[in-house]
C-alpha cells in the first residue's frame, strides 16, 4: 500500500524535471549513473545459487548419463545378513505363563525364583494394586486415545503427577508413558546443540540417546570418579575464563544416575552437588533403579545421601521397576520441570500413560509412602546378605560388582573357573532354569558406550527373597562353577 | 483420489499475520511491564540457590509461550473424567489470571467427542475387549519390569504378534509398548551414518527425531509429491553424499498413511512405483491408518489393494484403532528378526504389559470376525468409512476449508486467526462439541484448524446435532473462507445415504457383550 501525502503546494512538472537534472552538481550524476550500470550488470550474472551449481564444476549431468549412474548403483540390502543370535533370539519364546513374580511359572510348567526382572518391592501380584488397576479398567477403558494436549489428560493423570510431587518434595511432576523415553526426552528438551553436558561413563542406554539427540558436547567422566569430573569442570571454567562471552550462553549439565544399573554403584551425590555450585553446572540425575530402593523411606538418592531435593534440577525416572507398571516420570521445580510439557517429544507427541497403569503407580506410589521405608530397609538388607554371602563363600568362583546394600548386582566368571563369555554366562542361566532359578544376562545393543568390558549376570533382589531361595541362588553358583573349574 | 486443498485465500492471511503482528506487539508492552514492575510477574523464575547460573531458557524462545500461547491455554489440556469413547465428560476449569493458573470447580461438561483418537471404537470400558483385560491383568498383572530379550516376554506377546503378522499380510511382526518409541529407537536398527532417508515434510515428530537419531542424511520432499520424490531420488542417487562424493548405501523413504494434521492419505501406488524403479525402500508409518481405511481395515495397503510385501518395512500404532496402547513393526521375518536382535526398545524397555496386549488382541479377532458378535468387524469399519464420508460432506456443503482425502477419517478445516481459534474451541465445549484445535508450532503459523476424528462409535445423530452447531458458530464467527463450490461427491453423500450403507447392520453400537471364554483371553490361530 502506498500512502501518497498531498501537497497541494508541490507539483513538479517535466520542465522542472530537466532544469533539476541540469542543476545537479556532476559527482551527484556520475555516482547515480554508476549505480544504475551496476545494478543492470547484477541483473545480468550469473545466479549463485546452490542448487544450480551441483557437481562442481557447475554442469549438470545429461539425463542419458543420469540414467546410466542410476541403473548401476547398487544398494546394500535393508538389513544385512548378520547372523541369528540364537539365545537373545530364544528369550523370546520364553513365555511366562504366570505373573512374572518372585516366582514365574513357564510353559513347560516349571517354576522358577525370579533374580532376574526389577520388581524390587515386590509390588507384582499385589492385590490392592490389581484392584485399583481393575477398577480404572472398568471406568476408563484401556487406551486413552490421545495425546495429553489433545483429551488425552484424565484425571488419573493429574492425580498420579500431584501425587508424585507431593512424594518427592518437588513443585511439579510430569508423567511420560514410557520409562525408556523419559529421560530420552528430557535432556534433550534443555540442553541443545552448543551446549556442554558431562556424562558419567557407565550411564544407561536412554541417557545416551538423551544426550545424542541433544547434539550438545559430551564429555564422559571416569565412572563415579568426582576427581576426574573436576578436573574436566575446571578445564572447561579455564576455557570459558577466556571466551567469556561465550561462556556466558553455554549452558552446562552433568547427567548421573542414581543407582546404576549397568554397575550396580551409588553415585556420591553429596560431592556432585557441591561440584554443581562451584562450577554452576546444572545437575540431572536419573533414578529409575533407585526409586524405591535407596533412602530411608524409599525416595531415592537424595534422601540417601542427605541431599536437599532442591539442590537436584530435574530427576527422571522409569517407574517399571519398583512401582510395577509402565510410564516414566520427570520431577523437579516449576521453573524446570514445566517446560517439558511444551518441549518434551515423548510428552508432547505421544498418546498419555494408559489410565489403568497410572492407576495402579498411584496406588504403588501410596504403598510406598505408607510403608515408611519397611519394605526398602528390608531390600537393603537381604542385598547386603547376599553380597556378603556371595564374598564369602563364592569369592575365587564368582566376581561380584555393585555396592553391599544394591540389588542390582553383576556376576562374572573368576578366571580360574574358566572365561567369562556371553555364550558361557548363558549356559549359566540355562543350567539355572534346569535349578529351579531365573536369571539373565545383561543385554545391550553394539553402539551402547556405557557397557561393561566384559559380560554379566544381571542379579536383581526382591525384597520379599528368603533366605532358603537365596541359599538355593549360592549353592546353584557354587556347583555350576566348581563344575566348570573342573574341566 | 478425491483430495481436496483449497490455498489460504490472501485476505485471510493478511490478516492472519497481521494478528499475529498485533499479539506480538502486545507481547512485548507486557513483557516490559512485567520486567519494570508494574505488572504482576506470575512467571516461574529460577529458583535463588541458581540465578548465578547459564539461564536454563533464551527470553525469546519463551516469548510465544509466555504471551501467546499462555492466554488461551484452556482450549488444550483438557481433563476427561470418563472413557474417551462416543460421548465423555470434560472437567471443568477457569482461570482468573488469563491461564496463568487454573481451578477446577468439580463439575463437568457432557460432549461429543470429536477430539480423541477412536478410529473404530474400542476405547469402551465394558464388553468383550475389556472382559480379556480384566482377565490378562488378573493372570499378570500390569506390569513386567524386564525386556523382552531379557525375562520379559509372555504368551500373550506371541499372540499379539502372530495375530498382527496374519492381519497384516506379512511374515513377521514384533511389538512395543510405546509407539513414539517404536518410531524413535527402532529406525537405527535399519538405517545407519552413510544411507539416505528420503522424508516427507509433514511427518510426524517420531519419525523426525527417529531418522535423526540414526545418522544418516535426511531429506525432505514435498508433501505427498511423488513428482518432487522422484527428483529428489534421482539427485541422491546420482550425486551421493555431499561432500565425499561416495554413493549412499541404501535409500529408505519414510512416509506416512494418513497424515494426522492434514487429513491426506499417502499416494502410495505411485510411490511403491518409484521406490521399485530407484532400488529404495519403503517405511510406512501406518498409526492413523491402520484399522481406519481398507475395505478390512488393513490399513491404507488395502485401502489401494496394493500388495504388503511392497512395502519393506510395515508400522503402526495400537492407540488409534485398537483402543490399547504401543506400536507394531511387520514386514519380511528376516527384518523382523534383525529388529528382534538390534532394537533399542527390545533390549532395555520393559515390554508390553498384559492388559494392554489382551485389549488390542480381542479388538484384532473382533476385526478378525473371530470373535464377538457375526460382522461385527465390518459393521465398525463401514460405519466409520460412512461417519467420515457423511460429516465431511456436510462440513464442504457448509462453506468451510475441509483438507483431506475423502475417505480418511481425519477431518480437519481451517480457522486461520489466533482469535478465532480460541473462540471456537471454547464455544465449541460450550455446545456440547469436544473438537481439538491446532495451531502452530504443529501447523505452519498462518494455517491454525480444528480438527474432527471421526469414530464407529459416532451415531448418525451425533453427527446431525454437531454439524448444526458447527453451523451456528461458524457462522457467527466467520469461518466460511470456502471460495469453491463443494466437490461432486458431496452431493450424494446425504442422511438417506448414510442410513442405505449401515441397513445391512441395523442393529445399534453397543458394546460387545459376549460370555468370555475361561481366561478371558482370545487365542487367533492357536
Amino acid at each position: 500500500m502506498l500512502i501518497f501525502v498531498a501537497d497541494a503546494d508541490v507539483s513538479w512538472e517535466f520542465s522542472d524535471l530537466i532544469e533539476a537534472i541540469y542543476s545537479a552538481p556532476t559527482y551527484h550524476l556520475v555516482f547515480e549513473g554508476c549505480l544504475i550500470l551496476f545494478i543492470v550488470g547484477l541483473l545480468f550474472q550469473h545466479s549463485f545459487l546452490p542448487s544450480k551449481r551441483r557437481g562442481g564444476s557447475g554442469d549438470r549431468l545429461s539425463k542419458a548419463e543420469e540414467d546410466q549412474l542410476i541403473a548401476e548403483w547398487q544398494p546394500e540390502p535393508l538389513v544385512s545378513g548378520d547372523p541369528a543370535d540364537e539365545a537373545l533370539l530364544a528369550s523370546y519364546q520364553r513365555c511366562a505363563t504366570s505373573q512374572v513374580g518372585r516366582s514365574v511359572t513357564y510353559s513347560d510348567g516349571r517354576t522358577l525364583v525370579n533374580f532376574a526382572t526389577g520388581n524390587f518391592l515386590d509390588f507384582i501380584g499385589e492385590a490392592r494394586i490389581r484392584d485399583r488397576a481393575l477398577a480404572s479398567l472398568r471406568h476408563y477403558g484401556v487406551g486413552s486415545c490421545g495425546p495429553r494436549g489433545f483429551y488425552g489428560t484424565m484425571d488419573v493423570h493429574l492425580h498420579l503427577e500431584e501425587q508424585l510431587a507431593k512424594f518427592y518434595g518437588c513443585e511439579e511432576a510430569v508423567l511420560y508413558s514410557y520409562g525408556f523415553s523419559t529421560i530420552a526426552s528430557a535432556i534433550p528438551s534443555y540442553a541443545k546443540r552448543h551446549d556442554i553436558i558431562f556424562a558419567d561413563e557407565r550411564c544407561c542406554f536412554a541417557i545416551q540417546q538423551g544426550l545424542e539427540a541433544s547434539r550438545s558436547k559430551i564429555i564422559r567422566f571416569r565412572h563415579n570418579d568426582t576427581a576426574h569430573l573436576e578436573e574436566l569442570l575446571q578445564r572447561q571454567a579455564e576455557h570459558d575464563r577466556r571466551n567469556p562471552k561465550k561462556a556466558r550462553v553455554t549452558r552446562k549439565f552433568i547427567v548421573v544416575e542414581g543407582l546404576y544399573v549397568n554397575c550396580g554403584d551409588i553415585c556420591p551425590l553429596g560431592e556432585l552437588v557441591k561440584l554443581k555450585y562451584k562450577y554452576k553446572v546444572r545437575l540431572f540425575v536419573e533414578e529409575s533403579a533407585s526409586l524405591g530402593t535407596l533412602g530411608a523411606t524409599g525416595r531415592g538418592i537424595c534422601e540417601e545421601a542427605g541431599v536437599s531435593v532442591q539442590d537436584v534440577d530435574l530427576i527422571a525416572a522409569g517407574i517399571e521397576n519398583a512401582l510395577a507398571t509402565q510410564g516414566g516420570f520427570v520431577v523437579g521445580t516449576k521453573y524446570v520441570v514445566d517446560h517439558q510439557r511444551l518441549s518434551g517429544l515423548g510428552y508432547c507427541f505421544s498418546a498419555s500413560l494408559p489410565p489403568m497403569l497410572a492407576a495402579a503407580a498411584s496406588e504403588a506410589l501410596t504403598m510406598v509412602d505408607e510403608m515408611r521405608g519397611e519394605r526398602t530397609a528390608r531390600l537393603k538388607s537381604v542385598s547386603d546378605r547376599l553380597h556378603q554371602r556371595l564374598l564369602a563363600e563364592l569369592d575365587n568362583l564368582w566376581s561380584v560388582e555393585g555396592a553391599p546394600m544394591s540389588p542390582i548386582k553383576h556376576l562374572r566368571l573368576h578366571r580360574c573357573t574358566g572365561e567369562n563369555s556371553l555364550p558361557a554366562l548363558e549356559a549359566a542361566c540355562a543350567a539355572a532354569a534346569d535349578a529351579g532359578l531365573l536369571l539373565t544376562v545383561a543385554r545391550y545393543v553394539a553402539q551402547d558406550l556405557g557397557q561393561p568390558a566384559q559380560p554379566s549376570i544381571r542379579l536383581s533382589v526382591n525384597c520379599n527373597h528368603s533366605d532358603s531361595e537365596i541359599g538355593s541362588l549360592l549353592d546353584f553358583l557354587k556347583s555350576y562353577a566348581t563344575g566348570l573349574a573342573k574341566k | 483420489n478425491d483430495h481436496s486443498e483449497e490455498p489460504t485465500p490472501y485476505i485471510e492471511a493478511i490478516v492472519t499475520y497481521i494478528s499475529y503482528v498485533l499479539l506480538a506487539v502486545f507481547g512485548h508492552i507486557r513483557d516490559f511491564l512485567r520486567n519494570k514492575g508494574f505488572e504482576a510477574n506470575m512467571i516461574a523464575t529460577e529458583p535463588d540457590r541458581t540465578k548465578s547460573f547459564v539461564p536454563l531458557y533464551q527470553n525469546f524462545e519463551s516469548f510465544f509461550t509466555r504471551n501467546l500461547y499462555r492466554r488461551i491455554r484452556d482450549c488444550w489440556n483438557r481433563p476427561i473424567t470418563t472413557c474417551p469413547g462416543a460421548e465423555f465428560e470434560v472437567m471443568d476449569r477457569d482461570s482468573p489470571d488469563y491461564g496463568w493458573t487454573f481451578r477446577y470447580p468439580g463439575s463437568t461438561t457432557r460432549a461429543v467427542n470429536f477430539g480423541s483418537y477412536n478410529y473404530l471404537g474400542f476405547a469402551e470400558s465394558s464388553g468383550y475387549c475389556a472382559d480379556a483385560a480384566v482377565a490378562a491383568t488378573e493372570m499378570y498383572g500390569c506390569g513386567v519390569g524386564s525386556s523382552r530379550t531379557e525375562v520379559g516376554s509372555l504368551n500373550i506377546h506371541t499372540q499379539l504378534e502372530r495375530a498382527m503378522a496374519e492381519y497384516l499380510g506379512t511374515e513377521d511382526a514384533i511389538v512395543f509398548p510405546m509407539g513414539f518409541a517404536t518410531n524413535a529407537l527402532n529406525m537405527a536398527a535399519l538405517v545407519g551414518k552413510g544411507c539416505c532417508i528420503l522424508s516427507d515434510e509433514l511427518n510426524h515428530s517420531s519419525l523426525v527425531l527417529g531418522s535423526r537419531l540414526t545418522g544418516a542424511t535426511i531429506k525432505i520432499f514435498k508433501h505427498n509429491n511423488p513428482a518432487d520424490l522422484e527428483a529428489k531420488l534421482r539427485e541422491a542417487i546420482v550425486y551421493g553424499q555431499a561432500r565425499t562424493r561416495r554413493p549412499f548405501t541404501k535409500i529408505l523413504i519414510v512416509v506416512e498413511g494418513v497424515y494426522s494434521m492434514e487429513g491426506s492419505i499417502v499416494r502410495l501406488p505411485e510411490i511403491i512405483a518409484l521406490k521399485k524403479r530407484y532400488q529404495a525402500y519403503l517405511y510406512l508409518d501406518e498409526a492413523h491408518s491402520i484399522g481406519a481405511l481398507g475395505a478390512s481395515g488393513r490399513g491404507v495397503v488395502d485401502y489401494y489393494g496394493c500388495d504388503p510385501r511392497d512395502v519393506d518395512v510395515l508400522m503402526g500404532t495400537f492407540t488409534k484403532s485398537f483402543g490399547g496402547a504401543g506400536g507394531y513393526i511387520a514386514g519380511s521375518s528376516r527384518l523382523v528378526q534383525h529388529v528382534r536382535q538390534s532394537s533399542h526398545s527390545a533390549i532395555y524397555g520393559a515390554s508390553m504389559p498384559a492388559p494392554v496386549a489382551a485389549q488390542i488382541l480381542t479388538a484384532l479377532s473382533i476385526l478378525l470376525g473371530r470373535a464377538g458378535p457375526p460382522d461385527e468387524g465390518k459393521r465398525r469399519l463401514r460405519q466409520l468409512s460412512v461417519n467420515a464420508q457423511y460429516m465431511r460432506a456436510r462440513l464442504h456443503q457448509l462453506g468451510l476449508i475441509v483438507y483431506g482425502d475423502r475417505d480418511s477419517p481425519v477431518v480437519p478445516f481451517m480457522i486461520f486467526m489466533p482469535g478465532k481459534v480460541a473462540a471456537f474451541a471454547r464455544l465449541s465445549l460450550a455446545h456440547g462439541l469436544g473438537i481439538v484445535v491446532v495451531g502452530y508450532p504443529a501447523t505452519p503459523i498462518i494455517e491454525a484448524r480444528a480438527r474432527i476424528c471421526l469414530s464407529a462409535a459416532h451415531s448418525l445423530d451425533m453427527i446431525d446435532r454437531s454439524v448444526q452447531v458447527i453451523d451456528k458458530l461458524s457462522r457467527l464467527l466467520r469461518i466460511r473462507y470456502s471460495r469453491r463450490q463443494p466437490p461432486d461427491w458431496t452431493r450424494d453423500r446425504t442422511r438417506a445415504w448414510a442410513e442405505a450403507q449401515l441397513a445391512e447392520f441395523s442393529r445399534p453400537l453397543a458394546p460387545t457383550h459376549v460370555a468370555s471364554s475361561a481366561n478371558g483371553v482370545a487365542l487367533i490361530g492357536a
